[in-house]
């Protein structure tokens, strides 16, 4: 059952959502829009909060208080929808180490429902696209990471989601390879895909239509970085994210 | 899946291997125990009832007379697990009394088969006895009377707390000092401790020391338990069995540093110290099941596992209240082993990461 | 003398002989802060490895404080402070304990060489008394550094340092470092990110165990060869679609707001006339206003680091 929002150019819709662990206070209502086909960035600090909002966001754990909408459904009543309707990606968890390429794109592609036929064709797509035709055969543990984690972001884009979530996707991996895998990134957007994405380079914040920086739980800024740069009257991202998080409280747990 | 050849090993190897263990080696049943008989009658009744003893499959029948002392130094040295003493003029009481008497001594330091033994011999002879009032009218009665050695009350805990004092020993000493060595290789501090000037030795040292303390207060609590509240004496010197146990430790200790040099996560120690360490001693210790009724290549095998030796020798001062001078032998193969184990776990502790 | 030398160190992994470290050669000074920058995989932890004496090279020669890294590993062991990536110190015990583990096992107090770890110790001393597993990313690694020092080491390997750390903690982090340069102990740093090699008096770039370059930040980035150019329109993606097809492009990459592109020196480098760079922007900014884009900024900019490595790895 899908509940059409009033307005459906939203991909993610939140309203005061927090998530409290016992006196602590993890998300604390933060309220936020992400449009369809945007690339929103969600930076902040070591502990500000940003895994426990993306895993509420995701269905995978229930907020506290508040309200949200992903793709069109409820945090709190429709996880299986939401679960369908996103891709995920993380710099840790990516593929199976022990399956070729094929059986990865295959695997992932079948959990999602796709038919034999679609797993074919879309698994010769990426395969040419990602320009890796000598290495399907072989196992993902054999790639270099910079590979590793383009094949893994089209694998979580292969059942075209609403909305890919990505959490710090290109950590430790080469100049070269981070700008092709921006690139992945911009296409998959100019497909209509929502990207929301965590990162610790500030120069990829600056790739985002938007971005929201959350300290100590809260988002403390919210807009487009042009406009941010503005408002700090900052030269750069990493001088907006300085004066921003300097004053953060709260440390890691 | 298929290409994870350790899990492929472990899911199907496991199966074959516990079935075929446990299906004809690790059986409570007890076959061919070595009992003695000491026929003082010598008389046709007497040698009947031995002959159908003899003939049966549970025993193995040594037929000597010996006198009282040498019967008690043969269970001593665990060369026998049940006596049968006939006592003179058997048949002539038998016939002119209708009614005669054998004595059964059972060596009960393990009550199961203490009870299994003289239950088995009480029915040959029961079966004897009924024969025997078909022919004749009327009815004979051969009593038997059944001395449970060292053990009289035929008490569980006799032969439970040296095997839960073995059980805990190998489980504190291998698996704790293994998981605790490899735990430092996974936070990455090994690395710190080896570019230090700290020396690797003082490093296998310092892990394994604590460890030792550990389990001598285990051993110590253990024990004021089965004094206190199982009411269970220890027969034999205290001393001995501090000084058997330090050496059993000293012995799981290097296997636990063997462990952490080979294994490089907390997992692949645990998996190897729970089935290679922890399985092999409840299966092998002779605590749960029997040693000698196993078929002789188990039997072999077993002889590898330390905590048998230990096992053997914390019960024999425990509860037969033995000293060194029988128990010399055990002492020396489990100081072997220890002594083999710390080498080993010396010499291939790397200096360098590989 | 260097503190560090390196002669084409070689280091080989498993059966397939996979080389982590491809006959390596550099030399640190003494109190100097070199920075060895590159991807994951690219050979930095090995070589971290081989300097430490944890690792045996297959080939070559290395020698730290004037000792064999492979005859004399026990006096490097003495002096040398160490860093690990993955470190992650004791995470049950509190931020004193572990400082005075640390202190002991180097056969030291943490009396002794405070002035060295003051400036940092202060940061986290609030908090010494808390389990270390209970810091946040950015104090567990002024502990780590505290621990790494407390022997007042000669030559300080920091392998990752500020890999998953945020901005500010970074920041702070080379501040720190910068310090401790002043009291003349050498440092080897790795770091997988770009932004950070200008912190450091000397850089290698390294790639598949491979060196790419090894000088001063200042030295490789004048050695970049192209003209180089910040361009900004609307849509960056369809900018940098564009861009590959100017006539002159060498290669153009996303920078944050701006896109990078290189273009083909008309004479030698670094000898651009103002006339040649006020052509090469018209040339831009009407090759992409023919192209329909809107709001266009073309600037000439000065490289950076990543432009540089973006650069060799070509």
């Amino acid at each position: 059952m899908k509940i059409q929002t009033v307005d459906r150019e939203l991909s993610i819709k939140t309203e005061k959502l927090s998530k409290r662990f016992g006196q602590f206070t993890a998300v604390n209502e933060i309220t936020f829009d992400v449009h369809k086909g945007e690339i929103f960035g969600f930076l902040g600090a070591n502990g500000a909060g940003k895994t426990t909002a993306m895993r509420m966001l995701c269905g995978l754990s229930t907020p506290t208080s508040g309200k949200a909408q992903i793709a069109g459904f409820d945090v709190y009543k429709h996880t299986e929808d939401i679960k369908r309707n996103i891709g995920y990606m993380s710099q840790k968890f990516s593929l199976y180490e022990d399956l070729t390429v094929l059986e990865n794109i295959r695997f992932f592609g079948g959990i999602y429902g796709l038919s034999n036929q679609q797993l074919k064709t879309k698994s010769e797509q990426l395969i040419t696209q990602l320009g890796i035709q000598q290495e399907a055969k072989k196992l993902v543990s054999s790639l270099p990471l910079g590979w590793k984690q383009k094949l893994s972001f089209s694998v979580a884009v292969l059942h075209e989601p609403e909305i890919v979530f990505l959490d710090e996707p290109t950590g430790g991996v080469d100049p070269v390879t981070r700008r092709q895998f921006w690139n992945l990134i911009y296409e998959a957007s100019d497909r209509g895909i929502t990207i929301f994405v965590t990162t610790h380079y500030m120069d990829e914040a600056e790739y985002c239509n938007r971005i929201s920086i959350m300290v100590d739980g809260k988002i403390e800024a919210l807009d487009t970085p042009a406009n941010l740069k503005q408002r700090f009257n900052a030269s750069s991202m990493d001088d907006v994210f300085y004066q921003l998080a300097r004053g953060a409280q709260r440390t890691e747990g | 899946m298929i290409r994870d050849k350790k899990t492929l090993l472990i899911l199907f190897g496991m199966p074959v291997m516990q079935i075929l263990i446990f299906g004809f080696a690790l059986t409570n049943e007890v076959k061919n125990s070595r009992i003695l008989v000491a026929d003082y009658a010598k008389d046709v009744a007497s040698q009947q009832i031995t002959a159908r003893i003899e003939a049966s499959r549970y025993f193995d029948v040594e037929k000597t007379i010996l006198d009282h002392k040498q019967i008690e130094s043969a269970f001593k040295e665990g060369k026998i697990k049940l006596a049968l003493i006939f006592p003179e003029r058997f048949n002539e009481d038998l016939l002119h009394q209708n009614k005669a008497q054998i004595q059964l001594i059972a060596d009960a330091s393990d009550p199961n088969i203490a009870n299994t033994l003289t239950a088995y011999s009480s029915s040959i002879i029961q079966d004897y006895q009924n024969g025997l009032n078909t022919t004749y009218s009327p009815p004979y009665r051969i009593e038997t009377e059944i001395r449970m050695l060292y053990n009289p009350q035929l008490k569980g805990a006799h032969s439970f707390v040296p095997g839960v004092m073995a059980l805990v020993l190998m489980l504190v000493c291998v698996m704790m000092t293994a998981i605790s060595i490899v735990r430092e290789k996974e936070t990455g501090t090994m690395e710190i401790l080896l570019v230090s000037p700290f020396r690797p030795l003082l490093i296998i040292i310092s892990k394994t020391v604590p460890y030792l303390f550990l389990s001598l207060i285990n051993v110590i609590s253990i024990l004021l338990l089965s004094v206190f509240v199982l009411k269970l004496p220890v027969n034999g010197s205290v001393l001995l069995l501090f000084a058997e146990s330090t050496l059993f430790i000293i012995t799981c200790l290097s296997l636990g540093i063997f462990i952490s040099i080979k294994s490089a996560t907390q997992q692949a120690a645990m998996t190897v110290s729970l089935m290679g360490m922890l399985l092999p001693t409840i299966m092998f210790s002779g605590f749960m099941f029997p040693v000698e009724n196993m078929p002789l290549p188990l039997q072999i095998i077993s002889n590898i596992v330390p905590a048998k030796w230990f096992y053997i020798i914390a019960k024999s001062i425990m509860i037969k209240g033995l000293g060194i001078t029988a128990l010399w032998k055990e002492t020396l193969i489990l100081a072997g082993m220890g002594v083999f184990l710390l080498i080993i776990s010396l010499k291939s502790f790397k200096i360098r990461l590989s | 003398m260097d503190a560090v030398i390196v002669d084409s160190i070689t280091k080989t992994y498993g059966k397939e002989k996979t080389h982590a470290v491809n006959g390596v050669s550099f030399s640190v000074k003494k109190g100097e802060l070199f920075g060895l920058i590159g991807p994951d995989g690219a050979g930095k932890t090995s070589i971290f490895r081989v300097l430490t004496t944890l690792l045996l090279p297959d080939s070559g020669r290395a020698s730290v404080d004037g000792f064999d890294i492979v005859k004399d590993f026990r006096k490097i062991r003495d002096r040398v402070g160490y860093m690990p990536g993955k470190f992650s110190l004791y995470q049950d015990l509190t931020v004193e304990e572990n400082l005075s583990f640390f202190a002991t096992v180097f056969g030291t107090t943490i009396k002794e060489n405070y002035n060295l770890i003051k400036d940092i110790y202060i940061q986290i001393e609030p908090f010494k008394d808390r389990r270390a597993g209970k810091l946040s990313g950015g104090m567990k690694q002024k502990l780590a550094l505290c621990c790494a020092l407390i022997h007042k080491p000669s030559v300080l390997f920091l392998d990752e340092p500020t890999t998953g750390v945020d901005p500010v903690s970074r920041k702070e982090f080379w501040e720190m470092l910068r310090r401790l340069r002043e009291q003349e102990i050498t440092i080897i740093v790795s770091t997988p990110y770009m932004d950070e090699a200008t912190r450091c008096d000397r850089i290698a770039l390294i790639q598949n165990g491979n060196f790419l370059s090894a000088d001063t930040p200042e030295s490789i980035i004048h050695s970049y060869p192209d003209m180089l150019y910040a361009v900004k329109a609307e849509n960056i993606y369809t900018l940098i679609q564009s861009l590959k097809n100017f006539e002159n492009a060498l290669s153009c990459h996303a920078f944050g707001e701006y896109v990078h592109l290189s273009v083909k020196p008309a004479l030698l480098k670094g000898t651009t006339t103002p006339a040649e760079d006020h052509k090469n922007t018209e040339d831009i900014k009407n090759y992409l206003s023919m192209a329909g884009f809107k709001d266009i900024v073309v600037k000439k900019t000065e490289p950076t680091i990543e432009d540089c490595f973006i650069k060799l790895l070509s």
